[in-house]
């Protein structure tokens, strides 16, 4: 509803005789805030990133989202009509979802893969668990872990038409396979770098990876549209990239190099900006926020550095997620002007 | 005693309405552990069906004697006893299934399906209405472990009945034909692959947790009324209960 029919409406009220006072139930003071609005956001927000997996991938990248999309909206108009509940296509939420699942799929996916990805994302994660706001692990995350142990290969085969000097192709090992072997050899020096992509190429997303993953600009260009439109708020990307970055600073012996080839390759910063805000999985207030946001970062650097996977986001953000009814429930706000009981003293 | 209800009454309900694995939610352990593969899921309802069955008859006429006090041990010895003539039986006749079966096979003396309808049932029963419900009930646990196993095997392995020999043993050497199982996704495009979560403990519990959801829904379909409710007067708390004591106290204002 626009501006002016808003103030069309109000006008309508004003006509009723002045003499009488407008009476009316809480609450009096409304955002005006709705899903649909908020979810149009982050699809505003998702596009740049899809831009540059459309020019990175080629067309099958589009072609994965489309049907992550698609199916994501059939499974959810169908689980919806078979639960007898209301219809909720309109508040976009499924699209979001089907984005997202995409972004985290290899673009050289076979397609009924993603069709499976969406089914689990949508009607186990979600719907079985009630819908929009009741599901408790990020339905988009849950499809592609249960991709990934279900089809390991073909969820790691990386390949690409990236737009880089010299190959068109280019199949290899992943930046944070390198970094891994990096870390165990203890090598730290420039010439170990060398079978990394550059910083540059790490950036612009040149490198194999997930579809929504590589291009970091793409994903900071939506982090900054969704904070200035005030949809998340910066406290869960920023600690969360933040703690990374420490934990790898200390890890990789104030290498630099380190740090920012583990910041900006594999999907820290996806997860970071699009999947660990989830308003549903997040804890509400900003103590709990903070909380939450550093406990995924060391998950995350502990799979990295540790693990038998090169990659922990999707892991950290998940585990994070079910730990948030107890974060949230440990960090209750004060109410105001209350003052904490004191302690019967003993004897 | 409660009132007299049908043998068929006894059977039936342990297959939906109070199917043991899906709807009172006993055994679970075993259940996420064996069905993984239809045949060993058949091996071991089958094995815990037959415990299930004597322990029954024997906790129900034994169900004077026993005193009340020590009535757990006693159970308990009745139950290893059959489970380890059920063993040496399997061992015996079907090495196969023993061998997948492994570990899980004397575990069925722990199986709280077979306690519980002991302590619960058996033991406050005739001998008769217990042998029905011990029936009914192993064929719940045996259809639910099926119906788990078929979905597991059949989108976590790929195939249907594999390793059905070790089963089939029993009537002699390639009986049917020498049937050892359907690869059924050999079947389809070679794009198609099994899902390996569904053969690991993870997606069990995702199949797990449908199955239940859809017995719920059966269950509260078909649920009604117990009719053998009688009041208060059977529960051992009813002399402490609040709501009893109310119920007589206006009984006596009225």
């Amino acid at each position: 509803m626009g501006e002016k029919a808003r103030t069309a409406a109000l006008k309508e009220q004003n006509k009723e005789p002045m003499h009488l006072p407008t009476v009316s139930a809480s609450p009096h003071i409304r955002s005006r805030d709705t899903t649909t609005g908020i979810m149009l956001d982050v699809i505003v927000a998702l596009i740049p990133s899809l831009i540059a997996s459309a020019a990175l991938f080629g067309a099958r990248a589009l072609a994965v989202t489309g049907i992550a999309v698609l199916s994501c909206l059939v499974f959810e108009y169908i689980s919806r009509k078979v639960m007898k509940r209301g219809n909720t296509l309109s508040d976009l939420s499924a699209v979001v979802t089907g984005i997202l699942l995409a972004f985290n799929l290899p673009s050289t996916i076979p397609f009924w893969m993603v069709i499976i990805g969406s089914f689990i994302a949508i009607v186990i994660v979600k719907q079985f668990f009630g819908g929009i706001g009741h599901n408790f692990v990020n339905p988009a995350l849950m499809g592609r872990i249960i991709l990934m142990t279900s089809f390991p290969t073909a969820m790691t085969t990386w390949t690409g038409s990236f737009i880089r000097a010299g190959a068109d192709a280019v199949t290899s090992a992943t930046p944070l396979a390198s970094l891994s072997e990096i870390f165990v050899k203890g090598d730290f020096s420039d010439a170990a770098f060398t079978v990394l992509p550059s910083n540059i190429n790490l950036f612009f997303g040149q490198t194999g990876g997930s579809l929504g993953e590589t291009c970091s600009v793409a994903i900071l260009l939506g982090m900054i549209y969704l904070i200035a439109r005030r949809v998340i708020s910066p406290i869960i990307p920023f600690t969360y990239i933040g703690s990374v970055a420490i934990i790898m600073l200390i890890a990789g012996g104030g290498s630099i190099n380190f740090l920012t080839a583990e910041v900006l390759s594999g999907g820290l910063l996806l997860g970071a900006v699009f999947m660990a805000t989830d308003y549903t999985t997040s804890p509400t207030n900003p103590k709990g926020k903070f909380i939450y946001a550093i406990g995924c970062g060391i998950i995350t650097s502990i799979i990295r550095l540790y693990g038998n996977l090169p990659e922990g986001v999707s892991f950290a953000i998940i585990l994070m997620n079910i730990l948030t009814p107890l974060i949230d429930y440990a960090t209750k706000p004060k109410p105001f002007g209350y003052v904490k009981k004191e302690k019967e003293a003993v004897k | 005693m409660a009132k007299k209800t049908s043998l068929f009454k006894e059977f039936s309900k342990g297959l939906i309405i109070e199917n043991p694995v899906l709807r009172l939610v006993l055994g679970t352990c075993p259940t996420l552990a064996v069905s993984t593969s239809m045949i060993n899921s058949i091996g071991m309802g089958i094995s815990a069906t037959l415990v299930l069955l004597f322990s029954n008859i024997a906790v129900s006429a034994l169900r004077k004697v026993i005193p009340q006090k020590i009535r757990i041990p006693a159970y308990v010895v009745i139950i290893a006893s059959f489970v380890t003539i059920v063993q040496l039986i399997v061992k015996a006749f079907v090495p196969a299934i023993d061998e997948a079966l492994g570990i899980f096979l004397p575990l069925i003396v722990v199986n709280c399906i077979i306690l519980g309808r002991a302590e619960a049932f058996a033991g406050k029963n005739t001998v008769l209405a217990s042998a029905a419900d011990g029936l009914g009930m192993g064929i719940g646990f045996t259809a639910a472990l099926f119906l788990m196993a078929t979905f597991r095997e059949l989108l976590g392995n790929g195939t249907v009945f594999s390793g059905a020999q070790g089963l089939l043993a029993l009537f002699g050497e390639n009986a049917l034909g020498g049937f050892n199982g359907i690869d059924v996704f050999s079947f389809l495009p070679n794009s198609f692959e099994p899902m390996v979560i569904f053969i690991l403990p993870a997606g069990g519990f995702f199949v797990f947790g449908i199955l239940i959801a859809i017995a719920n829904r059966l269950g509260n379909k078909t649920g009604q009324e117990r009719e053998d409710f009688d009041g208060c007067a059977n529960c051992p708390l009813a002399q402490n209960c609040s709501s009893v004591q109310e119920q007589e106290r206006e009984e006596v204002k009225a």
